[in-house]
């Protein structure tokens, strides 16, 4: 390492280099492995789902996202978002307002709880919802004699997407809201503000980038959401297939242009997510900054 | 005795032996701002200077080239002659004391102590009994005998000092240089710090640089202060050649409590806003200059004569004087004198004073 | 009464709703997660010990365990290295594109899991880009546990660089310029200083991404090939007992597969207790 020539009339001039860092070149090499490895574990796979989505041009993938079935899966997976989401963030919410501005037995017990479902596989989680409502489950025959079905039918993909994407919100909340502590809304209520008004005037307005954040993340999570969906949907064609359940169909037919295309449809939403997010985190960094864990 | 019989006891002769550091005409360019410029210097081996001035006066730059933590944009740094700056900062055999310490919190006492020699190429490295005795020399030197599987964090700030000094030494370093050593510390564990530092330096003898920004550290602690303001020198000598005979207005206002005035000099006298203040300016060349005088150098003098005139604007309790806060000459100048708690309150707040010593600053 | 439990339960504030948001957090978790768990369970229990020891050590249940717990290992600690180097990059140097590199690290928790599956599948099949080469070196990717090892990186590598780039953030510089003025070299330092104290983070990490990894079903069932004893993951067979309507099956399966998680996960917790009081950082 030491190339120091004590003979040597004059020590050759040579570039500083800090040494709490590296040499140029060990940089370089090391910047240039790291993107080889994400360009082949993250990039390819990007790029390979909008090649092969419109290898057959793009008349085929319009053809094939506008097809009777896979239009109803879109529509089906709106659906499900637009009551999952909605139901974890009143959830998320409350979770952490009760969880930030408190002090109470049994918080972190609570917290752990609220991060269960990132631990269950969610093959798993829809298996849960099969033993409860299934026709063999607990209460799914009691239902059934009433005429509710939620195995194999819309109310259990719902339910197993909520399962999920349970802690998505919460998880964003709860940092930030307790590095803001409760000034703020101490000064709201002792200025006279009602406590609702204290809610969506103060307390909303300084969390509103994480919130954005989770129910974007959230509803990435529930359009994409593959594993849980398909142990309680049944695959009944244009009735219980989501989005991702019609890309597993179409692709297991040998139907890959039309796979891909559907698949292209949800990478473009979780490019949405990420841009978004980037943005807000570029924008507000020091408000985001203490979300930044999943 | 005993740790050091065991420090010196290590064969080789080249390292630890204190060195002569000269430092020639450094100068540090962080993008275009210059922190430093042309700074000389020169230390004698075994000397224990202190770099001392505000913050952004260049010091922490400078014992930062000395260690090779930072490259100098040009000038020369002579370890013993040698050329340091040729030598990366592994090989320049120097021991730093970081202000937080930078101790290594997933390693022991002992361990922290033991790394420099540990990671020496095996042809240097001494023997596992070798490195323990020294490490335990160490640890007895700097009194935390007992403490050596304790980790960081177990560790109160002044033992913490302690390991991180300890762990500078065991390389036996040519060349000891301490950022702000005591900063980090309460008042009390300073004070005990500060005379140990001095006991230890005394029995080891390294050459040695301490950054502070403390003047009663410098003063106490240092064979010879080196006053630092913008990145330049400002003053090098002893404590008393600092206090007694400050060479600028920047060193005689940082260094004690003082009052600055801008004077012009006539006729071998110091002049305020165009009256005289009696004030005598031998060999100060006439024209502009700067007046100085301590707070506690003045007396009172009677309204009739050459003196300088204020009106006090505010006074506070100053220890066992009082402290009078006063607008000074025509044009308002600030300045501050002490008097005696019982002195009578002058009618309107007008006060005639002298000081007892002053020194008048050719302009810059 | 009631004022003295409330005070007790909790510190009291001026802020109001907490009755009726931790009331409504509780009574939606329990809906929502604990009782559906509480079912899992409740069906265990039931089995008896015989039933569900012989369904647990099933020969084909024990080989898709060890199939999903060994690939999940291996992806995490392939992960460990190369998500410590893509941290490494993004905090310590400075290149083109940096900022979006940052950004598409997190594709893989916003990628739908059936999206990955068919794009790795695409690419590493005899056919596809790179599986073609392997194909001709010999080595067959997709339809092999090596093609599960490679969807459950795609997965796990987010959990490794968002918890160590923090951590490599906040570290104190000074500590490696200490490192080199005691003489050691660069390597000497990131080896024996660096790496040890990323080494919570990094377990951390590993921790995640693992049991993210054992649970995987989408971006694995496509790359897998699913042969019984030899690409079959754990949580496909849930899956194919399910359709056979062997809840029992299923239900074993899936309680051993959380047990193990817990398991290790709580392993990794005490693990990272330990240092992080050693380390004296929480």
């Amino acid at each position: 390492m030491t190339d120091v020539t004590h003979g040597a009339p004059v020590a050759a001039p040579r570039a500083f280099v800090s040494p709490a860092t590296e040499r140029r070149v060990v940089r370089i090499v090391l910047v240039l492995v790291a993107i080889a490895f994400l360009a082949i574990f993250l990039f390819l796979p990007l790029i390979s789902v909008f090649y092969e989505a419109f290898r057959a041009g793009f008349s085929a993938f319009l053809r094939a996202v506008t097809e009777r079935e896979t239009a109803s899966a879109i529509r089906l997976t709106l659906l499900v978002a637009a009551f999952s989401v909605p139901a974890n963030l009143v959830f998320g919410v409350a979770a952490a307002w009760a969880i930030a501005k408190y002090e109470f037995k049994g918080k972190s017990l609570l917290i752990t709880l609220i991060d269960l479902p990132f631990s269950i596989s969610p093959v798993t989680s829809g298996l849960i919802y099969v033993l409860m409502f299934g026709a063999q489950g607990y209460i799914g025959p009691v239902l059934a004699d009433h005429g509710i079905k939620i195995i194999f039918a819309v109310p259990g993909i719902v339910l197993a997407t909520i399962f999920v994407t349970f802690p998505f919100i919460a998880r964003e909340l709860i940092p930030i809201m307790q590095a803001q502590g409760s000034q703020d809304e101490e000064a709201a209520l002792s200025l006279g503000a009602s406590g609702l008004k204290t809610f969506f005037r103060v307390a909303l307005p300084n969390v509103k980038w994480a919130l954005l954040y989770g129910v974007l993340l959230c509803n990435a999570r529930a359009m994409g959401e593959f594993g849980a969906v398909s142990v309680v949907s049944g695959h009944i064609r244009g009735k219980t297939n989501t989005m991702p359940l019609q890309v597993e169909i179409l692709y297991n037919e040998y139907n890959y242009g039309a796979a891909f295309a559907v698949a292209s449809l949800l990478a473009l939403l979780a490019l949405f997510t990420l841009i978004v997010k980037s943005v807000l985190e570029w924008r507000y960094a020091d408000e985001i900054a203490a979300t930044r864990r999943h | 005795m005993n740790a050091l019989a065991s420090i010196d006891s290590e064969g080789s002769v080249a390292l630890g032996e204190p060195v002569d550091v000269t430092i020639e005409n450094v100068v540090k360019a962080f993008d275009d701002t210059p922190a430093l410029h042309g700074v000389s210097l020169d230390v004698k081996a075994g000397e224990l200077v202190a770099l001392l001035g505000p913050s952004g006066s260049g010091k922490t730059t400078l014992l930062r080239i000395l260690a090779g933590l930072d490259a100098p944009t040009a000038g020369r740094v002579l370890f013993g002659g040698e050329d340091a700056l040729g030598l990366a900062v592994q090989d320049r055999n120097i021991g730093f004391v970081f202000q937080h310490y930078a101790l290594f919190r997933h390693m022991t006492v002992f361990d922290n102590i033991a790394f420099g020699l540990t990671v020496r190429p095996r042809a240097q490295r001494p023997s596992k009994a070798d490195i323990r005795r020294r490490v335990l020399g160490l640890i007895d030197l700097v009194q935390l005998n007992g403490l050596d599987k304790r980790y960081p964090t177990q560790l109160s700030g002044g033992q913490r000092q302690r390991v991180a000094l300890a762990r500078a030494l065991a390389i036996e370093p040519r060349v000891l240089l301490l950022d702000e050593p005591f900063g980090a510390l309460d008042a009390q564990v300073r004070k005990d710090l500060r005379r140990w530092l001095r006991e230890i330096h005394d029995r080891t003898g390294h050459t040695t640089f301490f950054v502070t920004h403390d003047q009663e550290e410098a003063l106490e602690l240092a064979d010879r202060v080196v006053v630092m303001s913008k990145g330049r020198i400002e003053q090098v000598g002893s404590a008393d050649d600092i206090y007694d005979s400050p060479a600028s207005p920047f060193v005689f206002g940082f260094i004690g409590e003082s009052s600055l005035l801008p004077v012009t000099v006539a006729d071998g006298a110091a002049v305020l806003d165009g009256v005289p203040t009696g004030l005598s300016a031998p060999g100060a060349a006439a024209g502009p200059a700067t007046l100085g005088f301590r707070p506690h150098d003045v007396v009172l003098v009677e309204d009739d004569g050459p003196a300088l005139r204020g009106r006090i604007i505010a006074e506070r309790r100053h220890g066992a004087r009082r402290r009078l806060e006063l607008e000074v000459g025509r044009e308002h100048h600030r300045a501050e004198i002490d008097v005696e708690v019982g002195a009578p309150r002058p009618e309107g707040g007008r006060i005639a004073f002298r000081p007892e010593r002053w020194r008048i600053f050719p302009p810059r | 009464m009631a004022r003295a439990t409330a005070f007790a339960f909790r510190k009291p504030s001026v802020l109001p709703g907490f009755g009726l948001t931790l009331g409504f957090a509780v009574a939606y978790l329990s809906l929502i997660v604990l009782v559906p768990l509480a079912g899992l369970v409740v069906k265990t229990a039931s089995m008896g010990w015989p039933e569900f020891w012989s369904l647990a050590t099933d020969p084909r249940t024990l080989a898709a365990l060890r199939l999903s717990f060994g690939a999940s290992a291996a992806a995490a600690a392939m992960n460990a290295v190369f998500g410590l180097l893509v941290a490494w990059v993004l905090v310590r140097y400075e290149f083109p594109g940096k900022r979006i590199i940052d950004a598409m690290v997190d594709l893989p928790f916003a990628l739908p899991t059936a999206v990955a599956g068919i794009a790795l599948t695409a690419i590493y099949a005899p056919n596809g880009w790179i599986g073609r080469y392997a194909a001709e070196a010999g080595v067959k990717i997709a339809y092999t546990p090596i093609g599960i090892f490679i969807a459950l990186v795609f997965i796990g590598l987010p959990f490794i660089v968002r918890t160590v780039q923090p951590v490599l953030e906040d570290m104190d510089r000074e500590v490696e310029e200490m490192a080199a003025t005691l003489g050691a070299n660069r390597l000497q330092t990131v080896v024996r200083i660096v790496l040890p104290t990323l080494a919570p983070a990094l377990l951390t990490g590993f921790a995640l991404a693992f049991a993210r990894a054992v649970g995987e079903y989408g971006s694995v069932i496509f790359i897998a090939g699913n042969i019984p004893y030899v690409s079959e993951i754990a949580p496909l067979l849930i899956v194919i007992r399910l359709t056979e309507f062997n809840y029992a099956a299923a239900t074993a399966i899936a309680t051993v597969m959380l047990a193990l998680s817990f398991v290790i996960l709580l392993a990794i917790n005490l693990l990272q207790a330990w240092s992080r009081r050693r380390l004296g950082h929480d």
